[in-house]
């Protein structure tokens, strides 16, 4: 194959993805969007691997490599559960991002390229540049990886003077990258090592300093990261294809997170620059004391829900993270469709938020096979909650919190919620009385019209479906 | 000692309903009450004597005995001079009444020393209120009996449909406004198979519209026509030319014309001229709900249905009547409500409570005095402000990020540009061609993926962020060209250490790809409708 080939090859393997990106913003065209993707990865991929860059002697490496990597990619497309889905996606971040630092290591050993002055320079900043977003993405996804799997906890890791810590790692990386670039050739691995050891810390610092709440827009900000390593890779290379693609992602990647941050009421800087959700901690205990909510909590069995949900004539779903964990999407939709069948209109709303990944209800509902016509976006809806019969939230707490709105000294002040307070019943299916990702209490629960079903979603949710049937 | 409820036989001629149905007589004997009814009074309503005495009402054959022994009177139409006579001294009626167009009867009734709630009367806005809202649901028997009249007049199928005996178009109903009655009407006709246009001045009954099948016509002028009340006002004349050339050519190009708008106290608009009718086709049919104010058409004679230009217009002005027994069981109910509100002690004694809002508006003469019209209501004033409420949705909207949203203040932008500016500049005096080459792409695909990814929808962003992610492992491509490159004979390099990290990036990157478009196919299998 011709270089001339391989360019136009590149070419319309470009134009695909971004078919692809733009398929994957409507439901309609998701499907043809995502086989766009596919081609245009296989178009690029045979490409190179005929083009002019590879000779003969690597063809057997390639191929081995490729089938073990798409054999446990598959397997693990396979086996995963939809609710591990965030897990997935950010181990496969950090997959891209390990990828990136090798090629960049591989870029450096490479002698065959024979640069000088400006352009030796300029390559040498590529790598470095490359090598470190590739470090900190490798090392933040495993760590939100580790904190979605549950492997490590929840709960914001701060260091005193984290922001310090950033700042001399920065001035240390800056350092280093000056004396890479004045190292002779072959000496620079030193410096290059220990701005990896930097960009790893770095990577766990930072997301280690981020609460559980907040992993959506963790996982889209990594997403983003490892889309400009990508770039980075391909001004490393030289290559059009990977500025051009590890550009689309990367600012995919960082408009997505910006969406998601509009949604909570984040700062998108602070976000870019990681280590938020720590302004939201210290005012809270302050704000507990004046703002410690009033009133009694009443609690009802399953069968009193399922009395309510049957006197209903609108019901509106508000799914959390709990119904992920609980695993029970699928019940939810045997008590929709039940519902729906004696004429109650039920709706979905989902929060932004909702869950650890950015759509993650979405995801979960549409395997139960919840028509996704009726599943809708918090403003599509919310204005609807006085004219709502009953609300049942399930297994959510920070989107539903009137606090957002109420109280302003919370802080989750100014964040959008769900405003299912507004209902004629609002029915809170929790497991206790702990308080969300957030570490706020919920004043909720304590509201008149609100009932409390204590215990495990599905367990809870089994009965109330048994009820329902059995009742009439 | 509990009050006595009468029920007469309506009097206005051709007035087939009555007050109160048997169901709800013995609801209201429930409530404590005596129900006597005259005989026959349902007669018309297919509601016979006996169902009311099964019911527990006594019959009673003599109407001024039936009035004499009645505490409480309900009836639908508002009293005759007659029957104001035979009416007790102090008594209580509930009626349609309209105060302003029938202050006689006011004076008469205030002489008499009467109490009189008029359901007409009722202050609409209140939620708690609706359930007595006779207005309401007598319009939308109004709206479908009109479509059922049309249909009797219309000499074709409504539905379109395919026979062995050729096409038959589906006919083009147009209904100007789009209150209840008007949505009544939309939702019949769009039952029947029509295709159904409507139009209205409040802009914000489009998506009612919508919902019922028909579809919204604008009016291409820009005004807002919300009156208050849930009633529409006066246009500006402006606004009146831009509806009398849409109507012109909704009439050349419908079957069925329903007009159904009403401004308060004022006549009926005449929205549809001779010459509209003249340019209809033959064998077309209007019916012009406005009949009694007027009507709505330029050619109606209300009360009846004439044939002008080969055009049936309909101006019957009593279509709740023509569907008796459905006007007489939900009047019936909203009576019902009204008692219950007037009783909540429920031992047959009423309350007419001047401190409720509801009972306040409805009542127009108190102990013989005329208390008509009640003050306005301290409403929370929602929804007076509708451009206000549209807009905070819209702001909402923007700020969630989906498209458009306001563009930034001027300074910012200026300081954006300056930094981009000495930045570009700064890479333009250092940098080589080649980079630049490639810095001309890169600062290009982030901008198209910015503005590719923009108006995602919110449940698709995990397949979107798990898609990106498998095109993220393009970074292969990286690892591929390293691990065998064709080199010149007399360069060396360290090829074994470069293969391993190259193998290795090639089986990360390739789980990736695999992986990631699997998982991705896997979750929009799911999505479905």
């Amino acid at each position: 194959m011709s270089a001339s080939l391989a360019t136009v090859s590149y070419l319309g393997a470009t134009i695909l993805f971004i078919l692809c990106l733009g398929g994957l913003s409507d439901q309609e065209t998701a499907r043809r969007g995502n086989l766009y993707g596919m081609l245009g990865m296989a178009i690029a991929v045979v490409a190179t691997v005929f083009g002019p860059n590879v000779g003969t002697a690597g063809l057997s490496w390639i191929i081995g490599a490729m089938v073990v990597g798409g054999a446990i990619g598959l397997y693990a497309a396979r086996v995963v559960q939809m609710t591990q889905m965030p897990e997935l996606v950010a181990l496969m971040h950090s997959l891209v991002g390990l990828a990136a630092c090798l090629v960049g290591y591989a870029s450096y050993i490479d002698t065959s390229s024979p640069l000088t002055g400006a352009e030796k320079a300029i390559h040498e900043v590529e790598i470095y540049v490359g090598i470190l977003i590739g470090a900190i993405t490798f090392s933040g996804s495993l760590i939100a990886f580790g904190k979605l799997s549950g492997k490590i906890g929840g709960k914001p890791v701060l260091m005193p003077g984290r922001h310090m810590i950033n700042l001399i790692g920065l001035l240390i990386v800056i350092y280093f990258g000056r004396e890479f670039l004045h190292a002779e050739m072959g000496q620079g691995v030193l410096p290059l090592t220990v701005m990896t050891i930097i960009a790893l810390a770095f990577g766990v610092h930072m997301v280690m300093a981020i609460g559980g709440a907040d992993m959506p827009v963790v996982v889209s900000m990594l997403n983003s990261y490892s889309g400009w390593a990508a770039a980075a890779t391909g001004f490393m290379l030289g290559n059009d294809l990977l500025i051009v693609t590890g550009a689309l992602v990367g600012s995919s990647g960082a408009i997505l997170s910006y969406i998601m941050c509009n949604a909570m009421n984040r700062n998108f800087i602070s976000v870019i620059a990681g280590g938020f959700g720590s302004d939201g901690a210290k005012p809270a205990p302050a704000a507990k004391g004046s703002a410690e909510p009033q009133g009694e909590v009443t609690a009802v069995s399953a069968a009193e829900t399922a009395e309510l949900l049957r006197e209903a004539k609108n019901v509106i779903i508000v799914p959390g993270y709990g119904m992920a964990v609980a695993q029970a999407q699928h019940i939810v939709n045997e008590i929709t469709s039940h519902l729906r069948e004696k004429g109650v209109n039920v709706r979905f709303g989902i929060h932004p938020v909702a869950g650890r990944m950015p759509g993650h209800m979405n995801v979960l509902l549409a395997e139960a096979k919840v028509p996704y016509d009726i599943v809708f976006e918090m403003d599509e809806l919310n204005e609807d909650f006085p004219d709502t019969d009953v609300a049942m939230v399930i297994g959510a707490n920070d989107i539903v919190n009137p606090a957002a709105q109420e109280d302003p000294s919370s802080p989750i002040a100014g964040m959008p919620v769900l405003e299912v307070w507004k209902a004629k019943t609002s029915i809170v299916m929790k497991r206790s009385m702990a308080s969300g990702y957030a570490g706020v209490d919920n004043p909720l629960f304590y509201k008149e019209n609100n009932r409390m079903l204590f215990g495990d979603a599905k367990k809870m949710l089994d009965e109330v479906l048994g009820a329902l049937t059995t009742g009439k | 000692m509990p009050l006595t409820i009468g029920v007469p036989r309506e009097v206005f001629a051709g007035e087939k309903r009555v007050a109160t149905v048997p169901e709800v007589v013995a609801k209201l004997i429930k409530l404590g009450f005596k129900v006597v009814v005259e005989s026959g009074a349902g007669n018309f309503a297919n509601f016979g004597d006996e169902a009311y005495q099964e019911a527990g009402a006594e019959i009673i054959a003599d109407t001024a005995a039936l009035w004499a022994a009645s505490d409480i009177v309900f009836k639908v139409r508002g009293p005759s001079e007659a029957e104001v006579g035979l009416m007790r001294e102090g008594g209580t009626l509930i009626s349609f009444i309209w105060p302003a167009q029938n202050p006689d009867l006011m004076q008469k009734l205030a002489a008499k020393k009467a109490t009189v709630l008029a359901i007409d009367c009722l202050p609409r806005q209140l939620s708690r209120a609706q359930k007595m809202d006779a207005l309401t649901s007598t319009a939308g028997i109004s709206g479908y009996r009109a479509v059922i009249e049309a249909a009797n007049a219309f000499g074709r199928f409504f539905n379109g449909q395919m026979t062995a005996a050729g096409k038959v178009p589906p006919a083009k109903v147009f209904i100007a406004g789009a209150g209840v009655a008007g949505l009544a009407a939309i939702g019949t006709a769009a039952n029947l198979g029509a295709i159904v246009r409507a139009n209205d001045t409040r802009a914000e009954v489009a998506d009612q519209v919508k919902s019922l099948g028909g579809e919204f016509v604008k009016v291409d002028y820009e005004e807002e026509g919300s009156g208050g009340g849930g009633y529409a006002k006066v246009m500006s004349e402006g606004f009146q030319a831009a509806q009398r050339e849409m109507y012109a050519k909704q009439a050349k190009e419908c079957d069925i014309i329903i007009t159904t708008a009403l401004i308060p106290g004022k006549p009926a608009p005449k929205l549809i001229t001779a010459e509209m009718v003249q340019s209809m086709k033959p064998g077309s049919v209007i019916v012009d709900m406005a009949g009694e104010q007027g009507g709505n058409c330029e050619l109606t004679v209300p009360g009846e249905a004439v044939v002008r230009h080969g055009v049936t217009i309909i101006g019957y002005t009593d279509l709740p009547s023509r569907l008796a027994k459905q006007s007489s069981m939900l009047y019936s109910n909203n009576l019902l409500r009204l008692a219950e509100e007037l009783c909540k002690t429920k031992d047959g004694i009423i309350n007419v409570n001047m401190e409720d809002d509801a009972l306040r508006g409805l009542t127009v003469v108190k102990d013989g005095n005329i208390t008509w019209p009640a003050p306005p209501l301290n409403l929370p004033a929602p929804p007076a402000k509708p451009a206000a409420a549209a807009a905070a949705p819209a702001a909402k909207k923007s700020a969630h990020g989906h498209g458009g949203g306001e563009p930034m203040p001027a300074n910012k932008v200026a300081i954006v540009i300056a930094v981009a500016a000495a930045l570009f500049a700064l890479i333009g005096a250092y940098a080589p061609a080649t980079f630049l080459g490639h810095f001309t792409v890169f600062v290009l695909a982030c901008f198209v993926g910015y503005m590719v990814v923009w108006n995602v929808k919110p449940s698709l962003h995990t397949p979107l962020m798990s898609v990106t992610n498998a095109v993220s492992s393009i970074i292969a491509i990286g690892a591929l060209v390293q691990i065998a490159p064709p080199l010149a004979a007399d360069i060396t390099r360290p090829d074994v250490v470069i293969r391993w990290l190259a193998v290795v990036s090639i089986a990360l990157a390739t789980i990736n790809m695999f992986g990631g478009f699997a998982v991705t196919r896997r979750m929009l299998e799911m999505f479905r409708k």
